[in-house]
């Protein structure tokens, strides 16, 4: 084996390797939604290329109002669905479209875009 | 879909206002042609209204005083006046809009693997990308670095999530649409994928099968027997003998007075007649017997046997026909004048006109068909012949419906209940499927995992036809984008190379992938062509 395809052989091994703790192994601490006067947990997300913040941590039992701005023309963000509270929305670009749900049960829920390709994470405590 | 503006009456005055600043027990006017802005009960006028957005049913419903008007429904022919009961996001429409949007936000069951899939399909790719990289620049031809760059390419523009992960909720969304289009709400997803495997529909009768109110179905002579029902449309009075017209005006005269619910059908079926009631002289009413009355110089007697008993009046052959009568499950009563026996007249709850039909489409698709009541056997099992349904558990209380359900279940089944909503709830919510029939009250919409807006069982057949449309729509996506991928990427990694000399350019990959993308949304799309 020639030094180069050996580098790239070892290149790809350590990328392999990121990819997986990257997507699996890595634990993100999420963002704990603030507590506003209305009583609601209140958080902004930023819909571009992504959700941001994309794991949201709640308390059960209050009132969610997750707020989304999409900055983006692509379409593929243009609706975002919180299946197992069946909300779903659709997000112009550039306006605040506030969802809001009760989290009733504890346990980790998803949200996404229609064809769910973005992704994020809902953490009920 | 909604009215724009809706004219208001506010002192005395006429006004068009913004369909958003109408405020409940408002009074509002609507010409012929127009849309009803709001959800309100007529108080003045009648009409025809094309009611065909909210419930799906194709011909104009009449509306008279009284009625129960919903908002964005077609006002036709007539002028009328209503009370605003309900506006702004309470209306019927908003709703539904609410109703269908949250279920085409949930999910379908089988959406879970997908997702399980899905959650590790992106990282999969791209480790396989630089496999497939160090793979061709390891042991490729030459040059080895604009190979293995192709193959890396290709590979992560050909994978294609989004197949997969349209694949159901696109079904999902045209499905549900679909349903509302036709009067029927499906809840979510959960609820759509149950309906498709169902094998047993639970039916209530009162107000499922039937109508759920009296109607007069038989007036009997003491001498003849006419019946009235059964040749459907009335006939016209100069061919009622004029015995049966007389009989029917005095008795509707006294029920008039009566506030019983068998009277109603009493007063309803002499009015449908075109029979003129006359005024009461005198009313009493003897509890648990019936009534006793003046009208136009006669004593009118209507009541049971005991009440006949205990005026001594004989009652002959009219015994025999009213025991017959209650074998065909409708309620007799005793019609006396000036103390002679004169005839019988029967109320009973008739059934829906196509209810029939819908059973025997039910039955067609495979599925066991049962009627559930609280009646006594005889009057169940009359109304069960009728319309062919085969298994009857009559006599059931209604606490103890929800532990009927569940005794099909335990026999292996998946279980529909449909009802006519509150009184049904713990039944509708046992069932695997609940179907809430003929209503928009929020009680019964809570209630039940379906609802019918239409109070027609046909409702229940279009209701399971959708859901298995729907499936199979899903099935044919999840195969397709499937097949697309595990056949895609394999190529694209450039598995066909050593054998036929075949390496994919990400030009085509690039449009294999908008093309899996286009077939998932076409085949959704195929599903809104679907009738019933």
């Amino acid at each position: 084996m020639t030094p180069d395809k050996l580098l790239v052989t070892l290149f790809g091994l350590v990328t392999i390797a990121s990819i997986v703790w990257f997507f699996w192994l890595v634990k993100k601490p999420g963002v704990k939604a603030a507590l506003t006067t209305g009583g609601y947990q209140e958080t902004m997300v930023l819909v571009k290329g992504g959700y941001t913040p994309d794991v949201i941590v709640v308390e059960r039992g209050k009132p969610v109002r997750l707020n989304f701005v999409r900055a983006e023309s692509a379409s593929c963000s243009e609706m975002v669905l919180i299946p197992d509270f069946k909300k779903s929305a659709q997000l112009p670009e550039g306006e605040t479209v506030p969802v809001e749900f009760l989290p009733d049960k504890p346990g980790e829920f998803e949200f996404q875009c229609q064809m769910g390709m973005l992704r994020g994470k809902l953490i009920v405590e | 879909m909604q009215a724009k503006t809706a004219r208001v009456i506010r002192d005395g005055k006429e006004a068009d206002i913004p369909v958003e600043e109408v405020l409940v027990n408002d009074l509002v006017v609507v010409r012929p042609g127009e849309k009803i802005p709001v959800d309100g009960d007529v108080i003045e006028g009648s009409s025809a209204v094309d009611e065909s957005m909210i419930t799906g049913e194709s011909l104009p419903v009449s509306k008279k005083v009284g009625d129960e008007v919903i908002g964005a429904t077609i006002n036709k022919t007539g002028a009328f006046k209503f009370r605003a009961t309900k506006v702004g996001k309470d209306t019927a429409l908003a709703n539904i809009i609410r109703l269908v949007q949250d279920a085409q936000g949930s999910k379908v069951p089988i959406q879970r693997i997908v997702d399980k899939v899905s959650a590790f399909f992106t990282p999969a790719v791209m480790i396989l990308a630089i496999v497939g990289f160090v793979v061709w620049y390891d042991f490729g031809p030459a040059p080895a670095l604009a190979y293995a760059l192709i193959v890396a390419v290709t590979t992560l523009i050909i994978a294609c999530p989004c197949a997969l992960g349209m694949a159901t909720p696109m079904s999902l969304t045209t499905g549900i649409g679909l349903g509302a289009q036709n009067g029927i709400l499906i809840r979510s997803g959960d609820a759509l994928q149950s309906a498709e495997r169902l094998n047993a529909v639970i039916l209530d009768k009162t107000g499922t099968i039937t109508k759920g109110k009296p109607e007069l179905t038989d007036v009997v002579l003491a001498d003849s027997r006419w019946q009235i029902a059964d040749s459907g449309a009335s006939p016209a009075i100069g061919h009622q003998p004029s015995a049966i017209s007389d009989l029917l005006r005095l008795a509707a005269s006294v029920e008039k007075s009566s506030e019983h619910p068998l009277a109603l059908a009493i007063v309803e079926g002499a009015q449908a007649r075109g029979l003129k009631v006359s005024d009461v002289q005198t009313f009493e009413a003897i509890p648990g017997h019936g009534v006793s009355a003046g009208v136009e110089g006669r004593r009118v007697l209507i009541g049971n046997l005991k009440l006949m008993n205990r005026e001594g009046i004989a009652l002959g052959s009219l015994e025999e026909k009213s025991k017959t009568l209650a074998d065909d499950g409708k309620t007799p009563m005793y019609v006396a004048l000036d103390g002679q026996a004169a005839g019988i007249l029967a109320v009973a709850d008739t059934v829906k006109e196509d209810s029939k039909t819908a059973i025997a489409a039910m039955k067609k698709m495979g599925l066991e068909v049962v009627m559930i009541t609280g009646d006594n056997e005889r009057t169940a099992k009359a109304i069960a012949r009728q319309v062919g349904v085969d298994r009857v558990l009559a006599e059931v209380l209604p606490q103890d419906k929800a532990f009927n359900v569940q005794k099909l279940q335990l026999e292996g089944k998946k279980v529909a209940m449909v009802g006519d909503g509150i009184n049904d709830a713990p039944a509708l919510a046992q069932a695997d499927i609940g179907l809430a029939i003929g209503t928009g009250t929020d009680v019964a919409i809570e209630a039940s995992d379906i609802t019918l807006i239409k109070g027609s069982l046909m409702g229940v057949v279009t209701a399971i036809q959708i859901s298995r449309a729907t499936m199979r729509n899903v099935y044919q996506n999840l195969v397709g984008a499937f097949v697309y991928n595990s056949a895609g990427i394999p190529i694209a990694l450039g598995v066909l190379y050593p054998f036929f000399g075949i390496l994919l350019s990400p030009l085509l990959a690039a449009l294999a992938m908008s093309f899996s993308s286009v077939t998932v949304i076409s085949n959704a799309n195929r599903l809104k062509r679907w009738t019933p």
